[in-house]
């Protein structure tokens, strides 16, 4: 997020889009429910599902699934042909102005409903509310970043945001809404193919020198790594022979799941570090056990870029060790001895290499976290980006035009399908199922389908039905919801049982390489 | 005296125009006590525990919803006060079934009413609350003796129908508290008070069971319950204050929103969350998984020991052998088919520090760039 989540609460207009916020981020959402209900925020929802945040929403937007560029481009064409847009923000802090109102010229709120099925007057009404805010923030997740165009998409909202003057102030902010407890601590810690801790790029020398010199290794490897998702294809093709996952479950959370299993079979040699033996570890050659979070110290990063303790309570079960230590050994025995007393001791080391957590320490962090970036020791954190100049001097716009989404429906499989979390579990379900009373409430895999395609496909509440799409099938109970428009339907991806990623496309995002698992075609069948 | 000033027991303090009588004490250090009164919700004045005396009005008033004024004179502790605070607690103590302090009542009558109280299958323990009750520690503050008021007839069965709530109204003294944690606080709207005078209390939409209403279990009202009336099921069996309990500030594991909580620790075992109120980002609010969704930690099927694959069944291994294998089998690949051909998966649900230690092994002991986590997925 560039903006503090207490700053939800200070928004005078809210944008919501592609994320269910009630359930994914339900405490988040109280402070949107509160800004509505209290302070008198108006709140935009621009979702395919009639999810429960629009009961606060002054207007839903209901947008054809993967349409979300033209959408944007059309709000965006209503706010520089009505001269809405902040003039002074826009001259000032941005560049590429001209070439954004050329490609949005053509995205007229007509066209726009024609891709979108946003009825023009809707489009044009958002566009006003939006622009006449004095502060507006822009909420998103995954229903935003799970396409193809998921790159563009993001772009596009802040391409929006600027062109309002919305970035850098108070209550405003283009605000991705994070849906893992560290997702945005793995990232900053160089947890990713291209870049050391704070995003400083592997192919660049001078980064490579210093993080040698700190390690006191010879030569870093230069050219960036294989992406998650590129690497089952390699793993595939039998270029890849060895992984180690740690705490991750991708035979439940990738898309096309039998694709991905046959590419973990692949593997010469597959090594699970978990604290349960989950559908991943099922096909390991060895499983180490682990601590969980309850049993460990360390930081976690939230989704407003706080840096946060984790406190250890108890001890872990049997001879489970925390992950650190797991791989201090490992270390060790491959000819790397790394030596450190606790968590901290890493912590320390980790501000000496990254200029964004220079300031951060333990003894900082013991009652409230601290926002990163925090370059000294004295420095109180950045709860909010961006606030006199971009991080990069100007924003820059970026002119982009909409392209549909990878698989489209046709007679054969007519229906779109979009996937997501509900309130009573948690990604994989790994934790969440092994309480009792959320399976209670939650027990099983659905489809959540409209009235109308219920009866279109003669389909009655609660009847098993078979799903299917190019890759897969799986069957799910039907679940007739006011929540669903028709010609689109639900699954959530908790379950293993009915595991909608069977059926998900793994048709990826060039840039960002995320797979495209909010759009898909499926058809449905009364199960046999 | 300036136009923003009051005197509270002999003393002259600022104030801010719109601050309440109790905010100017709570920001002086004088301690007024509440019962009813919910930080960050509208002040309603229900308990009227926080009684204070106003120099020149004819009734006492509450300091939650009074307004500081200019040359207000007030004393929060005046005989007045204190007779008044113990009159209103032994209305609270006699509205319902709170046996834990009923010392006053006469031989007889003690009996029957613990027989009562006790009747219930559920209260076969004397109140799961017992040392962690606003009633009861006001009720020993001032004396408070319950004798006064015959206790009131239990009118409301217990509700357990749900996996994590138990209501029980026979406690409750309808402080309110838990309505404003639903409506103002969580906005879930779920209860609200119901029905009038001495039938009053807290319902649902058509007074049904939570489980058929709009709860969504986040658990908001039984952290702001200060009595016995809503606790957890984990709670419910537990013999109330519990010295051996202790309390480990940490973060949630679930969403990126990164709520901080209490894990309530016994014997090793985690057996109560509870968000930590004084700080953000959640100001003490958590959602149904973060307060309820624990049961992981101490689940039997964690995984205790490696295990190793052969011939496609897993055994036990020590951590010695295990390790030796992943180091045989990780070296022999990096040399007969380079590092690029190893992947690291690092995770979105472990540490910094974690994470940080997985890139480095990747980069700088496999000799690769290959590492990555779910950030995408």
């Amino acid at each position: 997020m560039t903006n503090p989540i207490s700053d939800i609460e200070k928004a005078d207009v809210i944008l919501i889009t592609g994320s269910n916020t009630t359930e994914n981020h339900p405490v988040l959402s109280s402070y949107v429910k509160r800004a509505v209900s209290f302070k008198g925020a108006k709140l935009i929802v621009v979702d395919p599902r009639k999810i429960p945040i629009t009961r606060f929403a002054t207007l839903w937007l209901r947008q054809n699934v993967g349409t979300d560029v033209a959408w944007i481009n059309g709000m965006m064409h209503v706010i520089v042909k009505e001269k809405l847009y902040d003039e002074e923000y826009v001259n000032t802090r941005t560049v590429g102005l001209d070439e954004l109102k050329k490609t949005v010229q053509k995205y007229t709120p007509e066209y726009v409903e024609g891709i979108s099925g946003i009825p023009k007057k809707q489009l044009i009404e958002a566009a006003r509310i939006f622009a006449h805010a004095p502060a507006a923030s822009i909420l998103y997740a995954m229903g935003i970043t799970q396409h193809i165009s998921g790159t563009d998409n993001v772009k596009s909202l802040a391409n929006l945001a600027m062109l309002c003057g919305n970035v850098g102030i108070e209550g405003g902010g283009v605000n991705p809404l994070r849906g893992q407890n560290n997702v945005q601590g793995a990232c900053d810690m160089g947890g990713l193919p291209n870049v050391f801790t704070g995003y400083q790029r592997v192919d660049d020398l001078v980064i490579r020198e210093r993080m040698e010199k700190a390690w006191g290794v010879e030569r870093l490897p230069a050219k960036p790594g294989l992406t998650a998702t590129l690497m089952m294809e390699k793993a595939n093709a039998g270029d890849l022979k060895a992984l180690y996952i740690i705490g991750e479950n991708p035979m439940l959370s990738d898309p096309n799941l039998n694709h991905a299993q046959k590419s973990l079979e692949n593997l010469d040699f597959l090594v699970v570090q978990d604290i349960f033996m989950t559908e991943t570890a099922r096909l390991a050659d060895v499983v180490l056990p682990t601590a969980s979070f309850a049993e460990k110290n360390g930081t976690f990063v939230n989704t407003e870029r706080k840096v946060q303790r984790v406190r250890k309570a108890i001890d872990p079960p049997g001879s489970a060790r925390e992950d650190w230590e797991i791989i201090v050994n490992l270390a060790g025995r491959m000819g790397y001895p790394m030596s450190y007393s606790d968590a901290e001791a890493i912590m320390a080391e980790i501000a000496a290499v990254t200029p964004s957590y220079c300031g951060i320490n333990y003894g900082r962090l013991e009652y409230e976290g601290i926002h990163w970036p925090c370059p000294s020791t004295d420095h109180p954190g950045t709860p909010c980006l961006h606030v006199d100049q971009f991080s990069c001097g100007l924003g820059v716009f970026h002119a982009i035009d909409y392209i549909p989404p990878a698989e489209m429906t046709n007679n054969e499989y007519p229906l779109y399908l979009t996937t997501g979390r509900i309130l009573y579990h948690y990604h994989t379900g790994t934790m969440t199922m092994k309480t009792h009373g959320l399976n209670e409430l939650a027990p099983n895999s659905f489809v959540e389908i409209s009235r109308e395609d219920a009866e279109t496909y003669k389909i009655s509440n609660g009847s098993r039905l078979k799903i299917a799409s190019r890759r897969g099938e799986i069957e799910a109970e039907a679940r007739i919801s006011e929540q669903a428009v028709a010609g689109t339907v639900f699954i959530p991806f908790h379950y293993a049982e009915g595991a909608a990623n069977v059926l998900t496309n793994a048709a990826l995002d060039p840039v960002a390489n995320i797979p495209e698992y909010k759009v898909c075609a499926v058809k449905v069948s009364k199960a046999a | 005296m300036a136009e923003d000033r009051l005197i509270i027991n002999d003393n002259e303090y600022t104030f801010e125009p719109g601050e309440t009588i109790l905010q100017v004490a709570e920001k002086n250090g004088i301690r007024i006590p509440t019962l009813c009164y919910l930080k960050g919700a509208s002040p309603t004045g229900a308990c009227r525990i926080c009684l204070v005396e106003v120099k020149g009005a004819r009734a006492l008033v509450t300091a939650c919803s009074t307004p500081a004024a200019s040359n207000m004179v007030i004393k929060t502790d005046s005989p007045r006060v204190i007779e008044a605070r113990r009159f209103n607690l032994e209305l609270l103590l006699s509205s319902g079934n709170h046996n834990c302090l009923v010392q006053g009542l006469d031989m007889d009558s003690w009996t029957d009413f613990q027989l009562k109280a006790m009747d219930a299958k559920e209260h076969k323990t004397l109140c799961p609350a017992y040392g962690d009750c606003r009633l009861q520690d006001l009720a020993v503050r001032y004396r408070v003796k319950m004798n006064r008021f015959p206790p009131a007839e239990n009118q409301h069965p217990i509700e357990t129908v749900n996996p994590f709530i138990v209501r029980d109204l026979s406690r409750c003294i309808l402080c309110g508290r838990c309505v404003q944690a639903c409506n103002e606080v969580q906005v879930n709207n779920a209860i609200s008070f119901g029905y009038r005078g001495s039938e009053a209390k807290i319902v649902t939409k058509g007074d049904r069971a939570l489980k058929d209403s709009d709860c969504v279990f986040c658990g908001e009202c039984v952290q702001a319950c200060p009595v016995g009336a809503l606790i957890t099921k984990d709670e419910m069996h537990s013999p109330g204050l519990d010295v051996d309990i202790k309390k480990v500030h940490t973060t949630c594991s679930y969403c990126g929103v990164g709520c901080q909580l209490y894990l309530h620790v016994k014997e090793n075992k985690v057996v109560k969350v509870t968000g930590v109120e004084n700080t953000g980002p959640n100001h003490g609010s958590l959602c149904v998984k973060g307060r309820f969704g624990y049961d992981f930690v101490n689940s039997p099927e964690r995984l205790q020991k490696p295990l190793i694959k052969e011939n496609g069944a897993f055994r036990e291994a020590s951590w010695d052998e295990a390790l030796s294998l992943v180091t045989e089998r990780l070296s022999r690949i990096k040399k007969e088919s380079g590092p690029d051909s190893i992947f690291v998966l690092c995770s979105a649900r472990i540490t910094n520090e974690e994470n940080y230690l997985a890139q480095k092994f990747t980069r700088a002991v496999i000799g690769t760039n290959n590492v990555d986590h779910c950030a995408r997925l």
